[in-house]
C-alpha cells in the first residue's frame, strides 16, 4: 500500500494510452493525451512528498521545518501551463484537419496526394 | 499514507478513467476539468499549493474553454445540422 | 484492422505495461519516505540567499531560470504555432457581410449570465495581480497569475458577443504583450550575464527581511514578464478559437438565410 501513489500515476497514464489507442475522434484522443501528461505530475509530486512535512512555502513560520521536495514542484508548475498551450495546439492541428478532411475521425484521415 | 491520501488518489484515478471511457468530446471535455478538480485536491493534499494554483487555472478555464470553442468550430460545418432558431432568436 | 482487433491489442499491451510498471515501481523507497539532497540544501539555504518565503517560486525564477526560460519559450512558440494553423486558411471565411455582422450584434445568452460575467471581471484581474506580484511570498507567481488574467478576458467574452469582440481586436493587440513577456524574462537573464555574473544570476540586491512584495532580487520581475507573458498567451489563445468558432457560427447563418 505504501507505493499506491505511484500505481495511481501508472495507471492514469495506461488508461489514457489505452484511450488514444481506442478513440474514434481527434479531440477526445486529445483529452486522453492530457490524462497521460496528469499522470507524469502525479509521480513527480508521490516522489517529492515526505510524511509529516509543511508545504515549501514559509511565510509565518520558521524556515528549518521540515518541508516537501521543492524541485519536483517547481518542474510541475511550468508543465502544467505549457501543457495547456500543447494542447491548444493539438486542438488547432484538428481543426485544421477538420477543414482538410470534413472528418475528424483517424481512421478516415487519408494522406493527401499533390 | 492518510485517509485524506488514499481518499484523493483514488478520485483522481476514477475521474482518469471516466475521461477515457466517456466517448462524447463535449461531455467529456466537462469530466476532464472534474479531474482537474480532483488533481488540484489531490496536490494541495501533497502540499504543493503552487501546482494546485496552477492546476486549477489551466483544467477549470482554459482547456475547458478551447475544447468548447474548437467543438464549435468544428460542428458548425457539418450540413446536417438541425437549423432549429435557437430561444434568443425568437425573443429578438 | 478492425477497431474491435485494435481495442483488444491495446488492451493487451496496456495490461503488459502496467504489470511492468508496477513490478518495476514495488522496489521504490516508500511513499513519503523520500530525501532529496538537493532540495533539502535549497530549503536552508534560499531564505538566506533570497531572502523570499516560497522555495518554490525561487527555484523557478532563481535557481532553475534557465530551465523555466526553455518552458517558456515551448509555450511562446507553440502559441505562434496556433495562430499560424487557424489564420492560414482564413482569408476566405474573413468577408462576413456587413448585414451578417448586424445580425450578430445583439446580445447572446440571458441577463444573468452577462451581469454575472461583469461582476466577475474587476475581481478576477485583481486575484490576478496579486498572485502575481506575491509569487515570491506566498503560492502562486506568473505562471497562475497569468493564467487567472486571461480568464477575467473570457468572463468579458461570456458577458459581451463574438462581433464585439472582435472590433476590439484582442488577436491584434495580445501578440506584442506575449513577445513582451517572452523577451522581458530572456532579457531579465541578460542582465544577469551583463552585471559579471553568469546567465540568470540574480543581480538585484534581495531586498529586505522580513520578506515583502520587492524581495527576491530580479525574482519579483521574473514573475511579471511570465505573468504578462502568460496572460499575453492565454488571451491570444482563446481571441483566435474564438475568431474561429465566431466565423463558422456567422457565415452558418447567413448561409441560412440565403437558403
Amino acid at each position: 500500500m505504501s507505493v499506491y501513489p505511484y500505481i495511481v500515476a501508472g495507471w492514469m497514464m495506461v488508461v489514457g494510452l489505452f484511450g488514444i489507442g481506442r478513440s474514434r475522434n481527434l479531440i477526445h484522443m486529445i483529452l486522453c493525451l492530457s490524462v497521460v501528461q496528469s499522470s507524469t505530475y502525479v509521480l513527480l509530486l508521490a516522489v517529492g512528498f515526505r510524511r509529516d512535512a509543511t508545504a515549501p512555502v514559509f511565510q509565518g513560520i520558521a524556515p528549518w521545518r521540515r518541508a516537501v521536495d521543492p524541485i519536483v514542484q517547481a518542474l510541475t508548475l511550468t508543465d502544467v501551463v505549457v501543457e495547456a498551450t500543447v494542447v491548444a495546439l493539438m486542438l488547432a492541428l484538428a481543426v485544421d484537419a477538420h477543414k482538410r478532411f470534413g472528418t475528424l475521425d483517424p481512421q478516415d484521415l487519408r494522406p493527401q496526394r499533390g | 499514507m492518510t485517509v485524506l491520501e488514499c481518499v484523493a488518489l483514488t478520485l483522481v484515478a476514477i475521474a482518469a478513467t471516466a475521461v477515457v471511457l466517456v466517448d462524447d468530446p463535449l461531455r467529456q471535455s466537462i469530466v476532464s476539468s472534474f479531474m482537474g478538480l480532483f488533481l488540484s485536491a489531490l496536490f494541495f493534499v501533497l502540499q504543493a499549493p503552487d501546482v494546485a494554483l496552477s492546476m486549477l487555472g489551466v483544467t477549470t478555464v482554459v482547456i475547458p474553454a478551447l475544447v468548447l470553442l474548437a467543438l464549435a468550430r468544428v460542428r458548425d460545418v457539418v450540413p446536417q445540422d438541425d437549423h432549429a432558431p435557437g430561444p434568443e432568436e425568437e425573443a429578438a | 484492422m478492425k477497431p474491435a482487433h485494435r481495442v483488444a491489442i491495446m488492451l493487451a499491451a496496456c495490461a503488459g505495461l502496467l504489470g511492468w510498471y508496477v513490478w518495476g515501481v514495488a522496489g521504490l523507497p516508500d511513499f513519503g519516505d523520500t530525501v532529496s539532497v538537493t532540495g533539502t540544501t535549497i530549503l536552508h539555504a534560499f531564505a538566506g540567499e533570497r531572502h523570499t518565503t516560497n522555495a518554490v517560486t525561487t527555484i523557478v525564477f532563481d535557481y532553475r531560470g534557465m530551465d523555466t526560460l526553455g518552458e517558456e519559450l515551448i509555450l511562446f512558440i507553440s502559441v505562434v504555432a496556433v495562430t499560424l494553423l487557424l489564420r492560414e486558411r482564413r482569408d476566405e471565411s474573413e468577408d462576413i457581410s456587413p448585414e451578417a455582422e448586424r445580425a450578430e450584434s445583439h446580445p447572446r445568452g440571458s441577463d444573468a449570465v452577462r451581469a454575472l460575467g461583469v461582476a466577475t471581471v474587476g475581481v478576477t484581474v485583481l486575484l490576478g495581480l496579486y498572485v502575481v506580484t506575491h509569487g515570491q511570498l506566498s503560492p502562486g507567481g506568473g505562471f497562475q497569475g497569468g493564467v487567472i488574467l486571461a480568464a477575467a478576458f473570457m468572463a468579458i467574452y461570456a458577458a459581451g458577443n463574438f462581433v464585439v469582440l472582435r472590433r476590439m481586436g484582442p488577436a491584434d493587440w495580445m501578440e506584442p504583450v506575449e513577445a513582451a513577456g517572452a523577451a522581458g524574462l530572456a532579457l531579465l537573464a541578460l542582465g544577469g550575464l551583463l552585471a559579471g555574473g553568469a546567465f540568470f544570476h540574480n543581480f538585484l540586491p534581495p531586498g529586505p527581511v522580513p520578506s515583502t512584495i520587492i524581495s527576491g532580487g530580479t525574482i519579483p520581475l521574473d514573475n511579471v514578464a511570465v505573468g504578462i507573458e502568460v496572460f499575453g498567451a492565454m488571451t491570444l489563445l482563446a481571441a483566435e478559437f474564438l475568431n474561429e468558432a465566431g466565423i463558422a457560427r456567422v457565415r452558418g447563418r447567413s448561409q441560412d438565410d440565403e437558403g
